[in-house]
This record gives C-alpha cells, sequence and structure tokens, in this order.
C-alpha cells in the first residue's frame, strides 16, 4: 500500500500530510512532484493543502492543467482513490472530478480554527468508520471555501448521497452546509477542513485518523 | 500575420453572492457616495494573440476563456476583440 502525495508550488501541506500518514498510521507515502505523469504503483493519491500556483486566476485552476493530473482521471476512472484536501478539493472541482466550486468566505475573512462537522454521510469507504450523525472536529484554515453549485447539482449530490460532511455553524456561507463531498462512485472524496492536522494525538484530536486510515481500507 | 488585441471581462454569475463586491459597496456609503444600487468586481484579461484572421482569433480566445480563465459553474464572460 502506497500513497502518492502531490507536491505543486505553492503547496504547503504535504508535509504534514506524510507525517499523518506515514509518521502517525504507519502507511508509505511518497512525494509526487506536479511535473510528472506516472502514477503506477500507488494506491491513493493526495492533493494537499496550500496555495497552488500562487492561487493565481482562481483557487485549483492552474494547477488543474498540471502533467501530474493528466494521469489522475485515468487514476479515478480505474478505482484508484483521491483525497483533496483544501486546496486539494478546489482542486478537485476545476478538474471536474467533483462538482461545484470553492468561492470566497461570505465573511471576507481568512478562517483558521477547528469547528465541529457532522457526518452526513457513510455510504463510502472514507467515512464508514464514524458513527452515523457523528459529531467529529477538524481543523479549517481558508479565505475561499465557501462550496457553491447550482439547485440541480445539490439535489444531485443529495439524491446520490454524496455529501460527506456539513458543518454544524457554517463559518464561510457554504451552500447547505457543506464542507465535504465524494464523487457517484465513492473513490474521490474532497473537504475543505484538513484531516492531517488531527491524526497526531499531541495535536490535540484524532478525529482526522479515520478518513486518512481509509485509503488503504 | 494580423495582431489582435482582446480584453476578456469575467464576472461571478447573478446567482453568485459576491462578499467583495457588497463590502466595497459598503465603503462606497461611507465615503459619502449614495444611489449605488449594485456593485460587482471581476477581472479583466489584456491579451494580444497573432491569428489570420479575427475569427480564427476570437475562436482561440473562446477555448481559452471557456476552459481556463473562467469557471462556468460561477462565472459568466464576454469577450472583445480589435485588429492592431
Amino acid at each position: 500500500m502506497t500513497i502518492g502525495v502531490v507536491i505543486f508550488p505553492g503547496s504547503n501541506c504535504d508535509r504534514d500530510v506524510k507525517w499523518a500518514t506515514q509518521g502517525c498510521l504507519g502507511i508509505e507515502t511518497k512525494f509526487i512532484w506536479h511535473e510528472t505523469n506516472d502514477l503506477t504503483g500507488l494506491d491513493a493519491v493526495i492533493l494537499p493543502g496550500g496555495f497552488s500556483y500562487g492561487d493565481y486566476l482562481r483557487c485549483g485552476a492552474i494547477a488543474s492543467f498540471s502533467p501530474v493530473l493528466s494521469s489522475l482521471k485515468d487514476f479515478v476512472d480505474k478505482g484508484g482513490k483521491v483525497l483533496g484536501i483544501c486546496n486539494g478539493f478546489q482542486i478537485l472541482t476545476e478538474l471536474g472530478l467533483l462538482p461545484g466550486s470553492l468561492v470566497r468566505n461570505h465573511c471576507l475573512n481568512f478562517i483558521c480554527k477547528t469547528v465541529q462537522l457532522e457526518v452526513n454521510s457513510r455510504r463510502t469507504n472514507w467515512l464508514k468508520d464514524y458513527e452515523s450523525n457523528e459529531n467529529i472536529y477538524l481543523p479549517i484554515a481558508h479565505g475561499e471555501g465557501s462550496f457553491f453549485c447550482h439547485n440541480d447539482t445539490l439535489k444531485k449530490l443529495q439524491d446520490e448521497d454524496c455529501i460527506a460532511l456539513r458543518y454544524i455553524e457554517n463559518p464561510n456561507g457554504s451552500i447547505y452546509d457543506i464542507a465535504g463531498i465524494t464523487n457517484k462512485k465513492g473513490n474521490v472524496l474532497g473537504l475543505m477542513p484538513h484531516p492531517e492536522r488531527a491524526c497526531d494525538p499531541q495535536l490535540g484530536s484524532i478525529d482526522g485518523q479515520k478518513i486518512l486510515n481509509s485509503l488503504f481500507n | 500575420m494580423p495582431l489582435y488585441i482582446a480584453t476578456v471581462n469575467v464576472a461571478l454569475r447573478p446567482s453568485v453572492l459576491d462578499p467583495a463586491g457588497e463590502a466595497t459597496k459598503s465603503a462606497a456609503l461611507r465615503l459619502g457616495i449614495k444611489g449605488i444600487n449594485k456593485l460587482r468586481i471581476g477581472k479583466a484579461i489584456s491579451i494580444e494573440i497573432q491569428a489570420t484572421k479575427e475569427e480564427e482569433a476570437r475562436s482561440k480566445l473562446e477555448l481559452l476563456t471557456d476552459r481556463l480563465l473562467s469557471n462556468p459553474v460561477i462565472e459568466d464572460w464576454n469577450l472583445q476583440i480589435e485588429e492592431i
């Protein structure tokens, strides 16, 4: 079992992710430079948080054209697991692997704090180890994390049970309090909160461990 | 080959809240300017492009704008182009 963590120019959570997956959970993890297009040998890919390409144009827009991501759609089609955290979630929406878009927080502030979330769906492997409607605490750190989609897309997300995590107290104006969604197939999860920052007991919470553990379940 | 200069204007779709625009509208009121009903912030992208004719330039710029410069989920755009 090997996880690849993609590094874009401007990624800043890549080492945090590796510490969580390999240091805390013991899953072999290697870094993938954005200019490679070779994902062979990987069982899962994580797009970490940060500010890829300086968030120029739109968050995640330029990263979605990087060579490594040209291989990602094939990887997903073949059943590979992909987790997009924060900027990684923004990239997945720009790529079209997840619907909707992440726009500026309604309050205009960059929000950096721990938030309470509800596990809205246990349909996919990602969250199956939590209790139904369990409340968990994960840190968020974003300026453009307000999830937006049109009503027909929201209905589809609800009908297909793809809304994974919802905020208990909506910090950023996200539609339907959405903090994370999956694709219909269930092998792609995008979320604004940072599970990798809640894996090491020394940091006060291990609520994110089950999400990262599901990468190899 | 003819050279064209183009401006692509990208703006959030009307259904998407523009918090930066709302904040700027509030500041305009504090400046004492009354009567502003709507203030939306977008971006203008200036491009110079070589093409054999205007239709070719327009076609390339439309592809560029659809695929990269704008996100159709949240944004609308328009394109102005002229030969220089």
